[in-house]
């Protein structure tokens, strides 16, 4: 038994990961639990480019706007993502800064960087480096909720200072943008199917696992 | 060839047997690597005793502040829902639904299919929509975003510690308890025993 479940004429179901012989006509359902069977996901690539280019298309103003408003007595502030790390870091708290940082300005970038590679290698049909590309989605699909962290703290924030008569906090529009970003790439990363890096490989010896 | 001995790896598609004689408590791709099967001795009983106590905690979780602010004797207090009507008021309704969609629907669902799939099954029972319900808990496991919550409140935490007193409120400890019990139920899971205690191939 060498090769993809595919190749042999058979399907394995995602909920209930039964494998199943694939039926001659299309639209199959898996025989134990009932759900959709397809060898691949039905247009994977051009669904993960479209979240993709929404995702990137609204990184910009999500990094550029300002995502927090405050308002005292002592004037007004606005911060973007990087100010507020800069803020933690300048206070001190360089710890925090890198979490942040960390969380909402890499993981967004690396995910989009990431998935982009793993289209085009599928795209272009690489025959090669299968193994770290399997890594590469591994890690793009386990990174991506940790983006959701500034917004958990725009919420808690402008909830805490909004009644005080010395402050005000309001969440900005970049704050709309980010979790647009978030789910997207939470999205791009669902649609993409990793069995198509495998496919250009006939014979399963040749690529050893390196995990 | 039994078709119950069959896997096919989900991240590369590779077809493997596996071994009836000597199964690993843990098994991997031959090719890629990714996890096939992870076997859990009492899988079932752990997980649904780790949902009871879930639900407890998000119960808790959900009631009381998260953090406290006082400032010139004025006090005012964060729960989630409160962030969520929060958000809302200031126009922000899709970061509101979203906020409230990752932090507490999708957690809750999650332990809502989890009670509804398990505790029939301990008494051997197949609960309805057995499939459907599975399905709705692969996707609350992907969108919950209870542990991520947690370090959301505690980076607010220390923003705030420099702007007013500050305190962490019972529902911060109750989230971080319940975001460590989240992760015992997902290590304890079994989806391949509860398939097969289903429908026994």
């Amino acid at each position: 038994m060498n090769g993809s479940a595919a190749s042999l004429g058979m399907l394995s179901c995602h909920t209930c990961s039964l494998v199943s012989r694939a039926p001659a006509a299309e639209g199959a359902f898996c025989p134990r639990c009932g759900s959709a069977v397809h060898a691949r996901k039905p247009g994977s690539i051009g669904r993960t480019w479209a979240f993709l280019i929404a995702a990137m298309a609204l990184y910009v103003p999500a990094n550029t706007m300002p995502i927090m408003l405050t308002s005292s007595l002592f004037g007004s502030q606005d911060d973007t993502i990087m100010s507020g790390v800069l803020f933690l870091w300048e206070d001190g708290s360089w710890y925090l800064a890198l979490i942040v940082f960390v969380a909402s300005i890499l993981v967004p970038l690396a995910k989009i960087i990431g998935l982009i590679v793993l289209l085009l290698s599928v795209q272009l049909g690489w025959g090669a480096r299968q193994a770290e590309r399997a890594r590469l989605y591994r890690l793009v699909e386990s990174i991506g909720r940790w983006s959701m962290l500034d917004i958990f703290v725009v919420a808690l924030l402008v909830t805490v200072v909004q009644l005080t008569a010395l402050a005000s906090v309001r969440a900005g529009p970049a704050a709309l943008a980010f979790g647009a970003v978030v789910v997207l790439t939470m999205c791009a990363a669902t649609s993409f199917d990793p069995r198509l890096i495998w496919d250009p490989v006939k014979d399963p010896r040749e690529q050893p696992a390196t995990a | 060839m039994n078709r119950a001995e069959l896997l096919a790896c989900p991240e590369c598609d590779l077809l493997q047997s596996d071994s009836t004689v000597s199964r690993p408590r843990k098994a991997l791709c031959a090719r890629c690597g990714a996890t096939l099967y992870q076997r859990h001795p009492h899988g079932l009983e752990r997980t649904v005793a780790l949902t009871a106590a879930a639900l407890v905690l998000f119960a808790i979780a959900n009631s009381f502040p998260i953090l406290s602010l006082e400032l010139q004797g004025e006090r005012t207090d964060a729960t989630l829902a409160g962030a969520v009507v929060a958000l809302w008021s200031q126009n922000m309704q899709l970061v509101a639904a979203l906020v409230a969609f990752t932090a507490i629907l999708m957690p809750l669902a999650e332990l809502a299919a989890l009670a509804w799939l398990l505790v029939p099954l301990r008494f051997g029972l197949r609960a309805p929509q057995f499939g459907a319900v599975f399905q709705a808990l692969q996707f609350a496991q992907r969108w919950g975003m209870v542990e991520v919550f947690v370090l959301g409140a505690l980076v607010s935490l220390v923003k705030l510690g420099h702007l007013a007193n500050v305190e962490p409120g019972i529902a911060l400890w109750s989230f971080a308890a319940l975001m460590l019990v989240m992760a015992a139920i997902e290590a304890n899971f079994d989806p391949r025993d509860l398939w097969q205690r289903v429908a026994p191939l």
